[in-house]
């Protein structure tokens, strides 16, 4: 569990690097996408589904604005040409195929860890009982709170709320970091 | 970007501030009524973009380094997670812990640090869509230079 924890955050690190650097617009924000989908797969690990499925949610209407605003704008794209001519001969380019070395690798990674992370969830439909029990005793009486949502947002289930606060976060530096490359050159 | 009609402008000019005291509502009454941090937030927010949109980016005079939203938002996770952590301080040492006293159920005043946390996320949620929406905003304005 944990060394898979650690593989996904070095995944994670190593796209918000590349995001950084590139030089396509639209490379570094699928990039960004390997952070945000990362983390999905690491909330699965924690065992939260639930903000597994806020983080999917923000992170694709992120992602779709952001493209459909960088692809609407100006953008100049890399060409990498699958096969260099040389004095008459024709050689493979490497770079090209590292590049989908490189990409069919992380995908395969993704995936297995994203199974990896499913098979250890509950079975669907059995879900843990223990401690919805408390949440229905008396919330008002422990929480001091009236609205019992809110009760159960903020006081049982704190940490929960700091995670999508996180989200938000998380959400607002991948969007700051690759629109600031266009301004940085 | 340019700005909309006279009657949109005056429509939004009366709105926001009906629609930012609402969110404001929202917030700081999440522990009584339905609502809480996060649609106050997005209301909060919602406030902003309708005033940016109405009235266009050029009378706002962005910069290329607007921060003031981000920091706005950053400081609010901030302060959100010392509170939990001042409940490890204090009482009975756990994460996340109502330290405050929970005075009587019903009252504004009441639920002890639940309507701080509310207060606190809403700042977070309504800056961090607004930085969203500025980013873009600046973003576009640049390609359009």
């Amino acid at each position: 569990m944990e060394a898979i924890l650690t593989i996904i955050l070095i995944f994670m690190i190593l796209g918000a690097i590349y995001s950084l650097h590139a030089r396509d617009l639209l490379s570094a924000l699928i990039s960004m996408g390997i952070v945000g989908y990362g983390l999905v797969i690491c909330f699965l690990l924690l065992k939260a589904p639930d903000l597994a499925i806020v983080q999917i949610l923000v992170e694709t209407i992120t992602l779709v604005i952001m493209v459909s605003v960088v692809l609407d704008s100006t953008r100049h794209e890399l060409k990498e040409k699958a096969s260099i001519v040389h004095d008459g001969q024709s050689f493979i380019n490497s770079r090209y195929v590292g590049n989908i070395f490189i990409g069919v690798l992380i995908a395969l990674v993704l995936l297995y860890t994203y199974h990896f992370a499913i098979e250890n969830l509950t079975p669907f439909g059995e879900h843990l009982m223990r401690m919805s029990g408390p949440y229905l005793e008396d919330p008002a009486a422990t929480t001091g709170s009236a609205n019992m949502v809110t009760g159960v947002v903020f006081d049982y289930r704190g940490y929960d709320t700091l995670g999508e606060a996180t989200i938000l976060v998380t959400a607002v530096v991948g969007v700051l970091t690759v629109l600031r490359i266009q301004g940085r050159k | 970007m340019k700005g909309m009609s006279v009657i949109v402008k005056k429509v939004a000019q009366l709105l926001s501030g009906l629609i930012f005291m609402y969110g404001v509502y929202i917030i700081t009454h999440g522990h009584l009524t339905p609502g809480g941090g996060f649609a106050g937030g997005a209301l909060l927010a919602g406030s902003m973009i309708l005033l940016v949109l109405a009235f266009g980016s050029d009378v706002m005079g962005l910069k290329k380094r607007e921060t003031g939203s981000s920091i706005i938002e950053n400081s609010a996770i901030l302060v959100f997670i010392l509170f939990a952590t001042i409940a490890m301080l204090v009482g009975t040492r756990v994460f996340f812990h109502n330290f405050l006293p929970g005075g009587t159920l019903g009252e504004l005043i009441s639920a002890g640090v639940i309507p701080l946390y509310n207060i606190f996320v809403g700042m977070e949620v309504g800056a961090a869509l607004f930085t969203i929406f500025l980013a873009l905003v600046i973003y576009k304005e640049e390609v359009l230079k």
